[in-house]
């Protein structure tokens, strides 16, 4: 279960349930759509020569599924180990961006804050901002965090064991869960034109990066010099 | 064992890349300025997320059935649907589009 948190001090009234419910079926949505690439990761990595162990422990420890899609990918295309790692280290380091902001809203003490830490990524952080209003932001963090954590695990777990017997996420047309869903937690923050411009200019530079740049460095070059732009036209 | 090595740094190094934005002193957060980037980075990251998860594999950009998937979930989204509806809808777009040039 989540820890308790300033959150359930909130009177338990018809709205708070209802805010609740919501919170806990789009958790549920998000965990469900990382199910075909935990399945589809533990497969990949097992065909790469990972032993079990090693793989879960991917899922368990590393717990990012673009560092560790990148880890196991480098790897088996050939590339040196010292080059999986980097770009597995460069995709994590949004994380850790993502975090500062995590800590100042929600203001975790003690040992929650290394559990947050642990389960600060894409997922958990859209969550917790798209509620940043609402004031039920932790109890989104924490629901998110719990339904792909488990999920992740028990789907590369699976994903392991069954081998390539299941097929790719993109013929059931899940490679665009992710982005539906990111689309749908980021839209109550693109209020004021300079946040939708942000988030235009951050998509744009990224996209025009890839092909220049390590794997992994265009979110950090594209997310970094739009907040560069919106701190210049925002003075 | 090299293996091992990587996988052991590569966990060790995400984690701790996760915790440094923990640590950071607070000093440096508090200000006015430092309080609106905050609030802009998860969004822009996200968007540069959603942009190269849709548009690129790997260093190549790449116009598939991912873009017809983000189409549907924009309009979706710009016409208040529900967010179980955008997720299944942008699926069932991508797969659609994807049985059509695979």
């Amino acid at each position: 279960m989540p820890p308790p948190s300033h959150d359930d001090r909130v009177t338990d009234s018809a709205a708070t349930r209802a805010a609740n419910r919501g919170i806990r079926n789009r958790a549920l949505t998000i965990g469900m759509s990382v199910v075909p690439f935990g399945l589809s990761f533990g497969a990949v990595s097992v065909e790469t020569h990972l032993s079990l162990l090693q793989v879960c422990l991917l899922s368990l420890v590393l717990f990012s599924g673009a560092s560790q899609f990148a880890l196991v990918s480098v790897i088996s295309g050939g590339g040196s180990y010292l080059s999986a790692v980097g770009t597995a280290l460069l995709l994590g380091a949004r994380n850790g961006l993502y975090g500062v902001r995590i800590n100042t809203l929600l203001r975790p003490r003690g040992w929650r804050r290394l559990v947050m830490a642990e389960v600060t990524i894409d997922e958990s952080t859209a969550m917790a901002v798209s509620e940043a209003s609402s004031g039920f932001s932790a109890r989104a963090f924490w629901t998110t965090a719990l339904s792909v954590y488990v999920l992740w695990n028990v789907a590369t777990l699976v994903g392991a064991l069954a081998g390539n017997a299941l097929g790719s996420p993109a013929t059931a047309g899940l490679d665009a869960a992710g982005p539906a869903a990111f689309t749908a937690l980021l839209a109550p923050r693109l209020t004021g034109r300079a946040m939708r411009l942000g988030a235009l200019a951050s998509a744009a530079v990224a996209i025009a990066t890839v092909p220049f740049v390590p794997v992994g460095a265009p979110i950090l070059i594209g997310g970094l010099s739009a907040i560069g732009l919106l701190l210049v036209i925002d003075r | 064992m090299r293996l091992w090595l990587a996988v052991i740094i590569a966990s060790v190094g995400c984690a701790g890349l996760k915790l440094s934005g923990y640590v950071v002193p607070s000093r440096f957060v508090e200000s006015q300025v430092a309080r609106r980037v905050l609030a802009a980075l998860p969004v822009t990251l996200l968007s540069a997320l959603i942009a190269l998860s849709t548009f690129a594999t790997g260093n190549h950009l790449m116009l598939d059935s991912r873009a017809a998937g983000l189409a549907i979930a924009l309009v979706l989204v710009a016409l208040r649907a529900p967010f179980l509806v955008v997720v299944v809808a942008a699926c069932a777009a991508a797969a659609g589009v994807h049985a059509l040039h695979p």
